[in-house]
């Protein structure tokens, strides 16, 4: 066991140097997407829109930062991954080594959540900071940890399963941009037509989406939701675990 | 001796693509084995299924007394591995990169550090490392890779094409650095498409070709069953032959006797490439 969390921390190691080197690089690339939904919807088009008694604002807040947690950990676990492996080729030095395709799953989906967590606490700082009705309970980071774990394996898995920088394209296109903004993020799902909500259900930020917004404005916990995205958490490390047994012996 | 790689009917196809085919090879302990042969041979995909990065098709192979398929856990702990292109971190220093590979092999603390400062003192790395590796030219890039793979003592050692793309200087500086790791007692199986690299650093060699084996032995062996004596002849001024003869009086006969039609360019000593080239109809570096 002991070994397992030694090869964990050995493969975040390298990344967490890289980190180290250029942290206010990833910061800002990974701050200026936000902030500008931030600019555009919170202030610009929402302005003058409330919904059930509370503001735009204080509504797409959680939005956002959910929409932060997906990018940031989506994006600091798989494209470096990818690139080493396709570009660099250096990943294969990972499958190399004496440590186990579990340990280097979770070392690789780490980084993610790292710098996932890093992107959502300056966005939630400047959040608290103009929305006041923002709660920050064991519950938001419960749901905002999970959130960066399951984009972050999300991330792995298409690291790994990209055969090319297109094929990495292509995902984002189809579904990353797509996710980023129908998963309810900008706007709520309840206005939609039971069929289009349907199809949503199947995009994991929207599940981060609702949780965050819920435990963040005080309504009521969508548990079924929070259930779902530890589902899609499963199936994104597994599918990991698989496309990693291929990649290897 | 001790058989350090062994790899018996090994074959890997990529679909209809047979890579490498039926391979017999047996790999001493402490030797310097050459595997030859032009790009596309099957030299890469025999290296990546010794060090586990790629399942043979069929036929088994072990290294240090493992499995490669079977045991490839006990496999990665007892080898080292230089890939042909830049496998080191490129946003990390050489020293970052050498704790890195230390770190996945399980090198506690204290010998880490003792471990890096030996090495790169070793190969006269040790003002660069702290230097960012894509700062680096290639030979010291590729000397890096080498004291890298190095961290865990390996017991066999694979260099893919090590010298490829370097200058003669440089690549005359690794070769130093590969005798000496051998003289160090560390068993080497090193790929090239380089007749003058397997003839300087080689015991014995392979020779590939379209995935099979074509020969192997010793260096001199290889000329011997050839014919240890050149000779370059123009035929009708357009058309170069070669003729073999196992010592220089008769290679000499056979010049006295020649044709009128044709002239002798030259008489010297076989090498690899005659071997070769006899061997496959080709010439080694042809694509």
């Amino acid at each position: 066991m002991i070994t397992v969390f030694r090869d964990i921390y050995s493969v975040l190691w390298v990344d967490l140097r890289f980190l180290r080197r250029h942290w206010l690089r990833t910061l800002v690339t990974s701050l200026v997407n936000p902030i500008l939904y931030l600019v555009a919807f919170g202030y610009g088009l929402g302005s003058g829109i409330s919904f059930g008694g509370i503001s735009y604002l204080a509504f797409v807040m959680p939005g956002i930062i959910a929409l932060t947690a997906m990018s940031s950990s989506y994006g600091g676990a798989g494209l470096k991954l990818h690139v080493d492996r396709l570009f660099y080729k250096c990943f294969d030095e990972y499958l190399m080594s004496p440590i186990s395709l579990f340990s280097l799953a979770i070392g690789k989906t780490l980084i993610g959540v790292v710098r996932g967590l890093i992107s959502t606490v300056a966005i939630l700082i400047v959040g608290v900071l103009i929305s006041p009705m923002l709660i920050v309970s064991p519950l938001f980071v419960l749901v905002l940890v999970s959130s960066c774990f399951v984009f972050s394996f999300l991330g792995v898995l298409v690291g790994l399963w990209a055969k090319s920088h297109q094929d990495m394209g292509t995902f984002n296109t189809l579904v990353i941009l797509p996710m980023t903004f129908l998963s309810g993020t900008f706007f709520s799902l309840s206005q939609l037509p039971e069929a289009v909500k349907v199809v949503l259900y199947f995009l994991p930020l929207t599940h981060s989406s609702e949780c965050l917004r819920a435990a963040a404005l005080g309504q009521p916990f969508p548990w079924l939701s929070l259930l779902a995205l530890l589902g899609f958490g499963l199936v994104f490390f597994a599918g990991c675990m698989v496309a990693l047994k291929r990649a290897s012996v | 001796m001790e058989e350090v790689i062994v790899t018996e009917k090994l074959t890997k196809r990529y679909g209809d693509v047979r890579a490498v085919e039926g391979l017999d090879l047996k790999v001493y302990s402490g030797e310097i084995f050459g595997f030859l042969g032009p790009n596309g041979a099957g030299k890469t995909t025999t290296i990546r299924v010794l060090t586990t990065l790629t399942k043979p098709t069929s036929g088994c192979a072990c290294v240090s007394g493992f499995d490669v398929v079977k045991e490839s856990d006990k496999v990665k702990e007892v080898i080292g591995v230089v890939q042909q292109h830049v496998s080191l971190d490129r946003d990390l220093t050489v020293r970052e990169n050498m704790e890195f590979r230390a770190r996945l092999h399980h090198l506690g603390s204290s010998e880490r550090r003792r471990r890096i400062d030996e090495l790169l003192d070793y190969v006269g790395l040790t003002e660069q490392a702290n230097r960012i590796v894509e700062t680096l030219s290639g030979g010291m890039k590729k000397r890096a890779m080498i004291v890298s793979s190095l961290m865990h003592r390996p017991k066999v050692l694979f260099l893919d094409e090590p010298t490829v793309g370097l200058d003669a200087q440089t690549r005359r500086r690794l070769w130093e650095l590969i005798r000496r790791l051998h003289l160090d007692g560390t068993t080497i199986f090193l790929t090239t498409h380089y007749i003058e690299e397997a003839e300087a650093l080689c015991q014995r060699v392979g020779i590939i070709h379209q995935g099979h084996l074509i020969d192997l032995g010793k260096p001199l062996e290889l000329c011997q069953r050839l014919g240890l004596v050149a000779v370059e002849t123009l035929v009708n001024n357009k058309e170069t032959c070669y003729q073999y003869f196992a010592d220089r009086a008769a290679a000499t006969s056979f010049v006295q006797n020649l044709p009128p039609d044709a002239k002798t360019i030259i008489i010297r000593e076989s090498n690899l490439e005659d071997v070769f080239v006899e061997l496959t109809g080709r010439k080694v570096g042809d694509d």
